[in-house]
């Protein structure tokens, strides 16, 4: 087996690696989500934090973003986007949220 | 095991084989990533909307009502099976597949993606049934302003698609084509990344919340 083969191989492995691993955090959000239902904060907590999970794989092994040096660039704009997008929607909710509870709408 | 090859932009790189193209679609995509980051703020912008009127319902039908959770888990695993087809699609490009195996994988993505989009509208469309439509509620409207938003992402990707089939037919392979293909898969990459953030907060965070 030539080189390019073991290549494509290996790229090929690592894009199902990714898609395994998607599927699986998938899987396990919509299982807890049929158990055990979705009203109680503990278990909203778990389906974000899982959700957050899929969008660390999905990045790594689909758009190959990690902290190697030739991708770094790639990285602080992600990182630098992320952090405008935090502002903006904490900033929100929490001004928003803060307007609600004084202007005694309903609680957040 | 050997190292990999450095990356110089994110998503598969074409790499030696296709040296030119590869050099080309360097510049050009992180161009392409600048836009993507900047649709990421426009997205968490709708998405800090809803947040915010999660519990605006005016007495009109809200999240227990409208969301099918069936259908939702239907068009998750259909979007992220279309990520990877498309990242299979890209790798028959990179590795001088027999062009077939290349039409194939990116047709399989092209009827994903439609699929998809069936669902959804068979979803929005059976939620105006119940009462479920934008002008009800700043709750609706806020859904109405993301969710579709996100659709109509998906239904640019596939009309890219199609004309980056006839692109193929008429051009062939080129340099300027390949780059193209390389900016696809990544808004694609892209488009499924958003769907995570739309099942965590809008699905599972209003049926929590609201």
């Amino acid at each position: 087996m030539d080189r390019r083969t073991e290549m494509h191989r290996r790229e090929r492995r690592r894009y199902v690696i990714g898609y395994g691993g998607s599927l699986l955090l998938t899987l396990i959000v919509f299982s807890i989500a049929h158990l055990f239902g979705i009203e109680t904060r503990d278990v909203y907590l778990a389906i974000g934090l899982l959700g957050l999970a899929q969008l660390i794989v999905q990045l790594v092994y689909f758009l190959h973003i990690d902290r190697r040096r030739s991708s770094r660039e790639d990285l602080d704009l992600i990182l630098f986007s992320t952090l405008v997008l935090l502002i903006i929607i904490l900033g929100t909710v929490w001004i928003l949220g803060n307007l609600a509870i004084r202007m005694h709408i309903h609680p957040m | 095991m050997r190292r990999a090859p450095p990356q110089s932009y994110p998503g598969i790189n074409l790499g030696q084989d296709h040296a030119s193209a590869d050099k080309f679609a360097e510049v050009v995509t992180f161009g392409f990533w600048v836009f993507l980051m900047s649709d990421l703020v426009y997205f968490g912008l709708m998405f800090a909307i809803y947040i915010t009127m999660i519990d605006a319902q005016a007495g009109g039908p809200g999240p227990h009502d409208l969301f099918d959770l069936k259908s939702i888990f239907a068009q998750t695993i259909i979007l992220l099976t279309s990520s990877l087809t498309v990242g299979l699609a890209m790798l028959a490009l990179k590795y001088n597949l027999p062009r077939v195996r290349i039409v194939f994988w990116f047709g399989v993505t092209l009827i994903l993606g439609l699929t998809f989009l069936v669902l959804e509208i068979r979803d929005f469309m059976a939620m105006a049934d119940k009462g479920g439509v934008p002008q009800r509620s700043g709750f609706l409207s806020a859904y109405y302003g993301l969710v579709p938003l996100h659709g109509l992402h998906v239904a640019a990707g596939c009309l890219w698609l199609i004309v980056l089939g006839i692109q193929l037919r008429i051009m062939g392979l080129t340099d300027l084509l390949m780059s193209r293909v390389v900016r696809l898969a990544l808004f694609w990459h892209f488009l499924d990344l958003i769907w995570i953030g739309i099942i965590t907060i809008v699905y599972f965070g209003g049926l929590s919340y609201g």
